[in-house]
């Protein structure tokens, strides 16, 4: 297992470096930059703007220094937002999102898995198409519409919650309802099938035949094996959401990670655009080999090579 | 009943770890900021309570910079007028009064001004403040590392400013002869100089903080020191910026204000939630399908802002290298149908090209009214818009393409935010029906739009211009040949000639004049096709008073009350 580790560990790099590049040079070929603002500036003014930031250099050399600073752990400085570093905001704003993404993903697990199993256990019955209503809602609705819609509800109209900001357990509903609305529905779904896939196995029916009692056949035997497409999907869903969704942190006013995706581009802020790309990169790969990692606990028949 | 037992397990496992995140205060920049409750109390993380007002606004988004010398944009310079005091500052009744100058006196050739500082100026943090901080902070601004985007246009009529900007900083002539006179020498006479000292960017910073904190200095509270009404206690990035009273400022016995915080919000629903629920008690980002059911509300309010929004036609390339085509296609355009009905009253119909507000030479007159009554009423007839239209059809067929035959299909060029996109359609429908023209619609994104429109890469193009300070040159200067933001790219010896004398005249009529003169050739030749006139709209609770919105884009919240 070690040995797989470390070669997963070697493909990581290969494929980050690979990711830094092509966004480098991408992001380039793309029309604008970032001291573009309605107003002109003088042209020592952007002369030296662009020789703070490195930009007057040629791209290839721009290529090199990025690359030998990231080697050194340094995502540069940001273009726009004047005084900080890639790596103080992604210090910064990263913690408020993996908080809110990570509570959310938690809840959609525990109300998904249950509510999949349940369907399944159920199929057929109205408490199963409860659950398939409820689970396609949750896929077919967009984020801003149920972020709108529990706003309007839960602030405006019952004025229970806060509608802004971090600055107390209330604020983190809203926020975390919205982000785990949708891998719970589709956890639910994912669990549903894959459950009554398992429920069918010929173990089942030999584990019940033995005399198990329905609880001890679901929880040692069922729900261990259908949990396993859960586990997959986790592990890049996991990735996202604790890098900051977009559009939720711009509606509650949340300073997360996720609107530094879209403004960095926006605002062409090359070095931010690299850093998030980068660090989202690093934090899918390293997600996919931890699920690998979680398959070889949960079904100790698979091996990793 | 088991089953169901399950998910209540879940349910109940969620909510305690809601609440556990809830009560750990220590992690994470969320917590530790002030809670403020729906009746606007809040506590400060300072803890210093003075019985004062604890308000919270928005006002805009997250700022690039709140640095003096960077910043350009309007959200950073709200939250620099709170923060920072200049020489002088605009009152509010738009009235230039002392700030931390308590008088100044002007030379009688116009080259020399003189500010005389208050006593017993002090930093926020305690120190001293000095007419060396301004000495320094105005070479700041002309030192081209700094590289601040108004250097040029406050800083243009200082002696050796050029020098400056070219790393002599010594040779700017700005000087404190002791520690309470600065003495300033321009190159030409600057007969609205006393303006640009109101600007944001020519407030005091202190050498001590720049110097060790570099470009982070204004990042954290205790390195950003300031001389104005209030003091930064914490800044949480795309979260808020909280302010305290500053109790070193020389009027601080005025300030009613406890804490203001600036909530950073994008999104204008957003915003408008939060307003409705009282969680904050103004806002500037109103939601435009809001707007119909709140005008005339007590609480909506709408005042003039000094800024005009326009079209370029790039002047170089055909058609529009004609003013005869540009002219037609100007005339043609019904501003009141734009203005009121396109734009649902957001904003006022451009009769000229200088905005309402601004003023001209005699105290509390305006230049919009002087130009009326010297041209013997406007220059598009906004009211009888049929009389425009008919000599927009003779211009046309006089540059040879009567009723729009044989005219090439043309693009209008915007980017797409607020209106441009409904102005852009009607457009479209109103120079086809007027003249028979086709025009396709380009939209672009911000970021790739504006580079774009300065290379002249068009051939209409969504244009608009705020003005920096109370003077019309800072708008009519745009046509200029020499000026980087003149995206018609339109070239007039004659202009460039008449604007040069206006700006470097000590005799403010003279300026005025000529002035008049500038804005009049700019409509005859329709370098620009002038469209509306900006209005500034914000939301604000009928109890608080005594806030104020300057025309030059501020509101100023210090001296607020809550009834």
């Amino acid at each position: 297992m070690a040995k797989y580790i470390i070669k997963r560990i070697a493909m990581a790099i290969v494929t980050i470096f690979a990711v830094a590049t092509v966004t480098f040079f991408v992001m380039n070929m793309v029309p604008g930059g970032p001291f573009m603002s309605e107003k002109a500036i003088s042209p020592q003014a952007q002369a030296a703007l662009n020789e703070k930031y490195g930009l007057d250099k040629p791209l290839s050399e721009q290529y090199i220094t990025y690359m030998k600073d990231l080697l050194h752990g340094n995502l540069g400085l940001s273009v726009k937002q004047r005084g900080r570093t890639v790596n103080m905001i992604i210090e910064t704003k990263f913690p408020v999102s993996a908080k809110i993404g990570g509570i959310a993903i938690l809840t959609a697990v525990l109300v998904g898995v249950p509510l999949g199993s349940i369907a399944a256990f159920k199929r057929g019955t109205a408490i199963d198409n409860i659950i398939i209503i409820f689970s396609t809602c949750g896929i077919a609705v967009p984020s801003f519409v149920v972020c709108t819609i529990l706003m309007y509800v839960l602030s405006l109209k019952l004025g229970l919650l806060p509608t802004f900001g971090l600055a107390s357990w209330k604020n983190y509903i809203m926020p975390v309802m919205a982000l785990s609305f949708y891998p719970s529905s589709y956890i639910a779904r994912l669990m549903r099938s894959s459950m009554l896939d398992v429920m069918g196995q010929d173990y089942m029916r030999t584990a019940r035949a033995k005399g198990l009692s329905q609880m001890v056949s679901i929880f040692k035997h069922a729900l261990r094996n259908a949990v396993l497409p859960v586990v997959t999907y986790l592990g890049p869903l996991l990735a996202y959401t604790v890098t900051g969704s977009f559009i939720v942190e711009k509606i509650f006013t949340i300073p997360g990670l996720g609107s530094e995706f879209i403004g960095s581009i926006t605002g062409r802020d090359y070095p931010l655009i690299m850093g998030t790309t980068i660090f989202l990169a690093t934090l899918m790969v390293i997600m996919n080999v931890l699920v690998d990692v979680a398959y070889k606990f949960i079904d100790p028949r698979i091996n990793l090579k | 009943m088991k089953k169901m037992s399950l998910v209540l397990a879940a349910v109940m496992a969620t909510g305690m770890i809601l609440s556990a995140c809830g009560g750990n205060k220590s992690t994470g920049p969320s917590a530790g900021g002030t809670t403020n409750s729906a009746n606007g109390e809040a506590t400060t993380p300072g803890g210093e309570s003075t019985g004062g007002l604890d308000l919270a606004v928005q006002v805009g988004p997250n700022p690039e910079t709140i640095d003096p010398a960077l910043n350009s944009a309007a959200d950073g310079a709200n939250v620099i007028v709170h923060a920072f005091e200049s020489l002088l500052i605009v009152d509010s009744e738009n009235k230039i009064v002392g700030g931390q100058a308590e008088s100044f006196d002007v030379s009688e050739d116009g080259l020399t001004y003189t500010f005389h500082l208050r006593d017993g100026l002090k930093w926020s943090d305690g120190t001293p403040l000095t007419a060396n901080d301004f000495v320094y902070s105005w070479k700041r601004l002309a030192d081209p590392n700094t590289a601040a985007p108004y250097a040029a246009d406050m800083l243009g009529y200082v002696k050796g400013y050029e020098e400056a900007a070219a790393g002599n900083l010594d040779a700017l002539g700005v000087s404190a002869s002791d520690d309470k006179t600065l003495v300033v020498e321009l190159s030409a006479p600057c007969v609205y100089f006393s303006k640009l000292v109101t600007h944001a960017s020519m407030v005091p910073v202190q050498q001590a903080v720049v110097d060790a904190a570099g470009d982070q200095w204004c990042l954290k509270p205790d390195t950003y020191v300031s001389n104005g009404p209030l003091k930064m206690i914490e800044w949480v990035p795309g979260s808020h910026i909280t302010f305290a009273k500053n109790e070193n400022y020389w009027n601080a016995d005025k300030i009613t204000l406890n804490t203001l915080k600036f909530v950073l919000m994008e999104d204008a629903n957003a915003a408008y939630s939060a307003y409705q629920t009282g969680e904050v008690s103004m806002i500037k980002d109103v939601p435009t399908e809001e707007i119909p059911a709140l005008k005339g509300t007590e609480e909506f309010h709408v005042e003039p802002g000094m800024g005009i929004s326009y079209i370029d036609f790039q002047n170089q390339k055909e058609p529009f290298n004609n003013p005869d085509v540009r002219k037609a296609l100007s005339l043609a355009i019904d501003r009141d149908y734009l203005a009121n009905t396109v734009m649902q009253g957001i904003g006022a119909p451009a009769a000229n090209f200088v905005p309402r507000g601004v003023s001209d030479a005699e105290g509390g007159t305006f230049f919009e009214d002087v130009t009326r009554k010297n041209n013997g009423g406007d220059f598009f007839n906004v009211e009888n818009y049929e009389s425009d239209v008919a000599k927009a059809k003779e211009l046309l067929a006089k540059a040879g393409y009567p009723d729009g035959k044989g005219f090439p299909v043309v693009e209008y060029m915007t980017n797409d935010a607020g209106y441009n996109k409904p102005v852009a359609e009607y457009l479209q429908s109103c120079w086809k029906e007027a003249l028979g023209i086709n025009v396709d619609i380009k939209i672009l994104e911000w970021a790739t739009f504006t580079p774009t429109r300065r290379a002249g890469d068009y051939q209409i193009a969504r244009d608009a211009w705020s003005l920096d300070y109370d003077d019309p040159s800072n708008l009519l200067n745009l046509m200029m040949s020499t000026s980087g933001n003149n995206n018609a790219l339109y070239k007039n010896p004659e202009l460039d000639k008449l604007l040069n004398e206006a700006n470097s005249t000590a005799d403010v009529n003279e300026h005025y004049e000529k002035l008049h003169e500038a804005e009049n050739m700019i409509l005859n030749d329709a370098a620009i096709a002038p469209l509306n006139y900006r209005n500034e709209f914000w939301l604000q609770d009928t109890k608080l008073k005594g806030t104020w919105y300057s025309p030059y884009g501020y509101w100023f919240f210090q001296f607020a009350t809550m009834d």
